[in-house]
């Protein structure tokens, strides 16, 4: 695919690579930042989990054990935020970072000091959200944290918010801007930073599905920023925009949500179908089948989340013609869907397929996300919708899609380009135990789900009636199992960081395509400082 | 294909810099914000400061910020290639303002089109009207909320047009000098962007007066429902946006009259302009929809 040499790079290494707490605070790196990035987004991943594990001590039994009512909602609410703002968007935000300058022969980020204010903006966004946490456990009469839930519906957030909703307004606001900033960073190398020959239609698929992710972020996050700029106006200077005493409409406030909110979770998803469609080629030792195809297919995904927002609002009192549209074009969404699974099957059909650990997760990503595709082609469909409305059910569909789909994607991808990022090869036996862990345990916690929800289990309480009992045990234990086997992943990122372990190759895996694998393993600091010609 | 190497600069104190500034300002803002806004607030009063030193500190840090990049364009660092990164993300960012506005615009039209009718019983909201506030009239302008406040809807035909006028000359003042660059004619180029900017403060104090009369003689405020609302919010960011883009302009006019910018190199001028006229084309929506229809 490419003839760029290797070891032209080291030779144009003349500014020395910065070292101690400058390299790391004052970057203009590609890779220190998406080094940081996984990092950032890793601690969250944690710290959110840590919140799900109060969320599911309190559930373990019936009756009232740990936490107050009011108290649980904050927990899903920050649970939430953190896991959707702070682990899942930062983790493809580091990946995309590391691997598209790789992958499209660019010597670094377009724009790479805006691309270090993108990440340093997080960590103090963050400080504002989980300070509000800590404030409500250990602080002086224990002030609310946020506790309307993520998608912080009004006039739960506006006129019944507690004080704390005002720096939640402006920590997401901080977070808009980075993310804004690093989606025009990714548009601007995409577009303006390729290497001679490299054409979008040769473009590794990551690549592509980054672009398409970065656009969606452009065009809703502005949005979003419109959302709780209403809610700070309406809760500090009279406005009416979410009260109808005022001719507004709290109704207003979820349209305006979810036309953000759809957009993004295909802003949270679309990055994974770039890492699986480079992974299953790797490992099936065959090209993707349907490359141009997996190309349209997830800008369809993308055209069409622009107009299926009100899915999420099905019992709020729409027109008869308005729930119809969005429930047709609903599921108009599983047609590009369907293509890229049936493209990923068809990728490892009559392959010469091994099961390295990338591969491990990517299947198990394509057979858990699909699950949760299916559980949302049900919610789609409006007149069901009314019965598993904010049940666990639609908890069950999101964590498949989100755990199970993006955050089991993510790990893929980390085991794949660990070895480029770290030099050194991930410890098997620790990943092997994280993956077939991490595996059963979800599924212990999330299926059953389906079922309470179905029966009727509204989320977002923290009891229930006693005939869920049983299964909330289980779905307890399987969170509680959950939660400590990503400890295995943390010990495996570590002993890469320190250099411990088998060294790895350029190229690792065998039947690996790309240009992320010519250069060596670790990437040297620079890398591409001159263009390689793609044939 | 290029041949000069893209221009990675080394690293950069102001991204964190600026972002302890954002954070500053952000806590700072809450703080300001509830002590300014509620009556039963503790008092403490680091908010105030806080807010003011945050936005002291953000606006010096990228004013050094850009300091630097100016002087790696003028000492020659950037390269053409570099020039289409900064022209390219300049546009995808004039696209993000866009969606910002369309959150603002489509929150009036679905207040317009679906809120009020629904208020006053269209559609199977009979019974909704009937409960909640029976002597509802949808009107636009709202001039009566459902609650029973009042106020007086801003005409179209006086101060408006005159600012619609306004910029669309500024537009057409900014476009000669335009011209004037890209052909090299300092002079015409220095006394059109000027008038340009001239434009822009006349633009804003005009928008200043309408907002006293609204306040003092009409009695449309942010708290008189949606409408205020909707005014208020709609034309206050665009005035906002009028004076980031007026202060962009004066400072690449004196950029131009320094002779940082030729026919080749002048993406910050351009990146000004394109803003300008961005500013200008939000400006005409809102005069048709919030003004006059």
């Amino acid at each position: 695919m490419s003839t760029a040499a290797a070891t032209h790079d080291d030779h144009h290494d003349h500014h020395h690579a910065p070292t101690g707490l400058k390299r790391w605070l004052f970057s203009t790196n590609h890779k220190d930042i998406g080094t940081l990035y996984l990092w950032f987004s890793f601690a969250m991943f944690l710290s959110g989990g840590f919140l799900a594990m109060v969320i599911r001590a309190e559930l373990l039994e019936p009756g009232m054990q740990f936490v107050d009512p009011e108290f649980f909602n904050q927990m899903t609410t920050v649970h939430g935020l953190v896991m959707v703002f702070g682990a899942v968007m930062p983790a493809t935000v580091g990946l995309a970072n590391w691997m598209i300058p790789l992958m499209i022969g660019a010597p670094d980020m377009a724009l790479p000091r805006m691309n270090n204010w993108s990440f340093w903006i997080l960590p103090f966004a963050f400080t504002i959200l989980i300070g509000s946490v800590v404030m409500s456990a250990f602080g002086a009469g224990n002030p609310s944290a946020p506790n309307f839930g993520w998608t912080f519906y009004a006039p739960l957030s506006t006129k019944y918010g507690p004080a704390s909703t005002d720096l939640f307004i402006l920590s997401v606001h901080m977070m808009g801007i980075s993310s804004i900033m690093g989606a025009i960073n990714v548009v601007v190398t995409v577009f303006n930073m390729r290497a001679p020959g490299m054409t979008l239609m040769k473009m590794p698929l990551f690549v592509w599905t980054w672009l398409i992710t970065a656009f969606l972020l452009i065009a809703v996050i502005p949005v979003l920023a419109g959302a709780v700029t209403m809610m700070l106006t309406d809760r500090h200077f009279g406005t009416s925009f979410f009260d109808a005493a005022g001719g507004g409409d709290p109704v207003l406030f979820q349209h305006v949500f979810w036309f953000f909110g759809h957009p993004e979770v295909y802003i949270m998803i679309l990055p994974s179908f770039g890492i699986v469609s480079a992974i299953i080629p790797a490992f099936a030792r065959k090209p993707l089948f349907g490359y141009a195809s997996m190309v349209y297919a997830t800008a369809s995904i993308a055209l069409l989340s622009f107009v299926v927002w009100a899915h999420h609002m099905f019992t709020v009192g729409m027109p008869l013609a308005g729930t119809l549209f969005f429930m047709y074009m609903t599921m108009l969404i599983s047609v590009p869907t369907g293509v890229k699974v049936f493209n990923w099957v068809a990728t490892m059909w009559r392959g010469s397929m091994t099961f390295e650990l990338p591969m491990k997760w990517a299947i198990a990503f394509v057979v858990l996300f699909t699950c949760g595709g299916l559980s949302g082609l049900m919610l789609a469909i409006t007149p069901v919708d009314f019965q598993y409305h904010d049940t666990y059910f639609v908890v069950a569909h999101f964590h498949y899609v989100l755990v199970t789909g993006a955050i089991f994607s993510i790990f893929a991808a980390a085991y794949y380009w660990l070895p480029k990022w770290s030099g050194i090869m991930p410890n098997k036996t620790l990943g092997e135990l994280h993956f077939w862990n991490s595996l059963i345990s979800a599924n212990l916690l999330f299926f059953p789900m389906h079922f309470v929800g179905l029966a009727g289990m509204p989320r977002r309480y923290a009891d229930y009636a006693l005939q869920f009992a049983d299964y909330n045990f289980w779905i307890s234990i399987g969170g509680f199992w959950f939660g400590l086997s990503q400890l295995l992943f943390l010990a495996v990122t570590v002993l890469c960081a320190m250099k411990k372990g088998e060294k790895a190759p350029a190229k690792p895996w065998e039947g690996a395509e790309g240009l992320e694998w010519e250069v060596p393993s670790p990437a040297p600091f620079h890398t591409y400082d001159t263009p390689p010609v793609v044939k | 294909m290029a041949t000069e190497k893209y221009y990675v600069p080394e690293s950069s104190p102001w991204p964190l810099t600026a972002s302890i500034g954002l954070f500053m300002t952000a806590i700072g803002g809450a703080n300001f914000i509830q002590q300014s806004t509620m009556a039963d607030m503790e008092p403490s009063f680091f908010g105030k400061p806080l807010f003011f030193l945050g936005l002291t500190w953000l606006l010096v840090v990228i004013a050094l910020w850009w300091r630097d990049t100016v002087n790696e364009s003028v000492g020659g660092l950037h390269s053409n290639q570099l020039g289409g990164s900064y022209r390219q993300g300049m546009l995808w960012f004039i696209f993000s303002e866009v969606m910002f506005f369309a959150a603002f615009f489509g929150a009036m039209f679905y207040t317009r089109w679906l809120i009020l009718p629904w208020l006053s019983g269209e559609g199977s909201n009979a019974m909704t009207h009937e409960l909640l506030w029976p002597n509802f009239q949808a009107m636009w302008p709202l001039t009566v909320t459902p609650a029973g406040d009042t106020t007086q809807a801003m005409g179209a035909w006086g101060l408006p047009a005159i600012n619609t006028a306004i910029l669309l000359v500024s537009s057409i003042t900014l476009t000669i000098a335009h011209h004037a660059l890209l052909e090299g004619k300092r002079g015409t180029l220095i006394a059109f962007q000027a008038a340009t900017v001239v434009l822009g403060i006349i633009f804003l104090f005009l928008q200043v007066e309408e907002y006293i009369h609204a306040y003092t003689e009409l009695g449309l405020t942010l708290d008189a429902g949606i409408y205020g609302s909707l005014f208020f919010l709609l034309t206050g960011f665009h005035g906002a946006h009028v004076t980031i883009g007026t202060i962009f302009l004066f400072v690449t006019l004196l950029r131009v009259i320094k002779g940082h910018f030729d026919e080749e190199n002048n993406f910050a001028w351009e990146a000004g302009a394109w803003y300008w006229h961005f500013v200008d084309v939000v400006w005409l929506f809102l005069f048709i929809t919030v003004y006059w229809l």
